[in-house]
């Protein structure tokens, strides 16, 4: 049964409730209003209704807050790679000290596998204070050790919020944390904002393959832990003066019972171009085929960027996945992105609705891609990039 | 082997479409599908067994009654039985209390190996097979992209990394999370489709497991959704009008200012 409920007396059966429902949890039963096992609370429905009949009998607050009140500062988790700590870390670490300045608490980050010669560039960035756990047998990646250590130092130093990369590591082992130790994670931020009276943390993310998105809560558990995608969040400009604390750890942890064998990169050199690009031209279902993709790769050429692309258009099979912005593809934030018929699907736009400045050109008017778009431009693509072709090729001096 | 494979049925987001007036989700007529990246991870328990030749697929799925459909489809394709985790408690749960019931269920089963997507399209979390791993306390590993080995006692996968691949081996029982690269999923054969007709699935209650009420649905869940919105617009956007020659030479000169000509 829900915790939302609806008083039979006070329905007056206007179906209001029924077209804001995200997830078709509300029919209508002898001309009343009724919840279903579909439910998930999102409390659409409490806002909508006339009469107020529907309520959310959960009540306001938890009963724990001496607990919660032990737990005090943000973590970062800084992920390695060859005992490099990567740009992620810095991202994470320009969120989580917004969050602690309006908190007024500490900044750490967490590093695992890596020399302490790592700590000084988190400091940098905006670290108060570096928990380094060095051990060689740490610098491959391994789930088991690494979420026993990360959950015996929440233990010790009760952090209010976590924040990790939602990275192909963050992802796969942050959730054997928050499994563990009974508490919240949200995957995939985008944005994350802290209430100052409850200490709660705003997590927003895109839900159902990107169409919507949803606030999630964590009102009753510490720490909360959240997951950001690479290129979301903007690292702060590194300080050299900047002092901070470098706390060794030396850890201990079961024997895991799963090794890596071998480590092999295989970059995919345009993947990595995509996400790097200070500009991308980007192309979606009104491309209409191939062809036009060849047409986005000269302008992105003569621009001296790279081509990104919806998930339509690789669906349709059009451009290879690499390519793919989006919620199921890459999250990319450059100087301009150009999109050439994308209309503009929520799970296209938290890939790209970051970026600097954003030129639509689309030939539908009402194209959601036009409520992100700096500039916005009604017309066909196949004749509007051919011109910006030439006449770019000609100011540049290019035949 | 023993295999245990999780699976969901989820709205095909990709046929979900917003009404623009009213920033909600358009619901009717969206299928109902079992969650594509679950495919991948029935396929490969199903070719595991076979490469064996012996063992059983058995498919796990938690939701209401009508998920049993999701289950009779994965028998067609191969699986061996189903159960279905159904129960008005489990009802607002989040990845913490889905993990937790799931975990029961597969304690119930004793699997050597168990094996899910790598997420699921309608919540793209990634956090219940890393969270049922834990709660089993047995190793785990994410993002499999390709089975090289297995034997009674351990695995050995290629699993997929941002900057390429490792090569993992993991003891047995584990947990595996699959992604799209490591197979092409099976059609139903039409002997797996009489199968699927006539199998009896059974349904198992919070009772049936002996779970703890508290850890269920919304009580065991630390996350709650605030609320739920359709992204903003920028409130900035310039509108470039004319010809087609106009247009593009006024985006030449947005170019231009930007320093980027």
């Amino acid at each position: 049964m829900s915790v939302i409920k609806i008083n039979q007396d006070l329905c007056s059966g206007c179906e209001s409730c029924l077209s804001v429902c995200p997830y078709d949890a509300i029919e209508m039963k002898d001309g009343k209003a009724s919840i279903n096992e579909y439910c998930q609370i999102c409390s659409s429905c409490i806002e909508v209704c006339p009469e107020g009949a529907i309520t959310d009998t959960r009540g306001a607050g938890g009963s724990s807050e001496g607990k919660l009140a032990d737990y005090r500062g943000v973590w970062v988790y800084a992920e390695q790679r060859d005992g490099k700590v990567g740009s992620v870390a810095n991202e994470l670490l320009g969120a989580g000290r917004r969050l602690a300045d309006d908190l007024g608490v500490e900044l750490a980050a967490v590093v695992i596998g890596a020399p302490e010669s790592e700590a000084k560039a988190l400091i940098e960035h905006g670290a108060d204070k570096v928990y380094v756990v060095d051990d060689e047998g740490l610098r491959a990646f391994n789930d088991e050790p690494y979420s026993e250590i990360i959950s015996d130092l929440i233990g010790e130093h009760k952090p209010e919020i976590i924040l990790a990369g939602a990275t192909a590591i963050g992802r796969s082992f942050i959730p054997r944390i928050a499994a563990r130790m009974h508490v919240g994670l949200t995957a995939d931020c985008t944005q994350l904002e802290v209430d100052k009276d409850t200490r709660n943390l705003n997590q927003t993310r895109p839900a159902f393959g990107g169409n919507i998105m949803a606030t999630i809560l964590t009102p009753n558990h510490r720490p909360q832990i959240a997951t950001v995608r690479p290129r979301v969040m903007k690292a702060i400009e590194p300080d050299a003066g900047r002092t901070g604390e470098v706390v060794t750890v030396k850890a201990q942890y079961r024997k895991p019972r799963t090794r890596v064998i071998e480590t092999v990169k295989e970059e995919s050199a345009s993947s990595v171009n995509l996400q790097e690009a200070q500009i991308i031209v980007s192309g979606g279902r009104g491309c209409g085929g191939p062809e036009t993709f060849v047409m986005l790769e000269e302008l992105a050429g003569v621009l001296e960027g790279t081509v990104g692309a919806s998930r339509a258009a690789v669906d349709e099979g059009w451009i290879p996945y690499r390519h793919q912005v989006g919620q199921t593809g890459k999250t990319v934030c450059p100087k301009i992105y150009i999109a050439c018929g994308i209309s503009g699907a929520v799970q296209h736009l938290v890939g790209m609705q970051s970026s600097d400045l954003i030129i639509a050109i689309n030939r539908n008017a009402d194209a959601p891609i036009f409520n992100v778009a700096t500039y916005g431009v009604v017309g066909d693509l196949k004749e509007i990039v051919p011109i910006l072709i030439k006449k770019i090729k000609k100011s540049k001096g290019i035949a | 082997m023993n295999i245990a494979v999780l699976i969901k049925q989820v709205p095909d987001t990709a046929e979900v479409k917003i009404n623009p007036e009213t920033g909600t989700l358009i619901r009717e007529g969206v299928p109902s599908i079992i969650n594509p990246y679950d495919l991948h991870a029935i396929e490969a328990a199903v070719a595991l067994r076979e490469s064996k030749g012996e063992g059983k697929v058995t498919v796990v799925t938690m939701g209401p009654p009508q998920a049993t459909d999701a289950l009779k489809d994965a028998i067609a394709m191969g699986a061996d039985e189903a159960v279905l985790v159904s129960d008005r408690a489990f009802a607002g749960a989040d990845t913490w209390a889905t993990s937790y019931t799931l975990t029961l269920a597969m304690k119930k089963i004793g699997p050597d190996l168990i094996i899910a997507g790598k997420q699921a399209i309608d919540g793209d979390t990634a956090q219940v097979g890393p969270g049922v791993a834990e709660m089993m306390d047995i190793p785990h590993v994410a993002y499999v992209r390709k089975i090289e080995d297995a034997t009674d006692k351990a695995i050995r996968v290629q699993r997929l990394m941002d900057d390429g691949y490792d090569v993992v081996e993991a003891d047995l029982p584990a947990l595996l999370t699959v992604v799209r690269e490591l197979n092409v999923p099976r059609l139903p054969s039409l002997k797996g489709k009489m199968r699927a007709k006539k199998a009896e699935i059974p349904v198992w209650s919070a009772a049936d497991l002996g779970a703890d009420e508290s850890m269920l649905g919304l009580n065991g869940s630390p996350t709650q959704v605030k609320k739920i919105f359709a992204p903003e617009a920028r409130g900035d956007r310039e509108m470039i009008e004319g010809s087609a020659e106009e247009q593009a030479d006024k985006i030449i000169s947005k170019l231009t200012e930007l320093k980027c000509l």
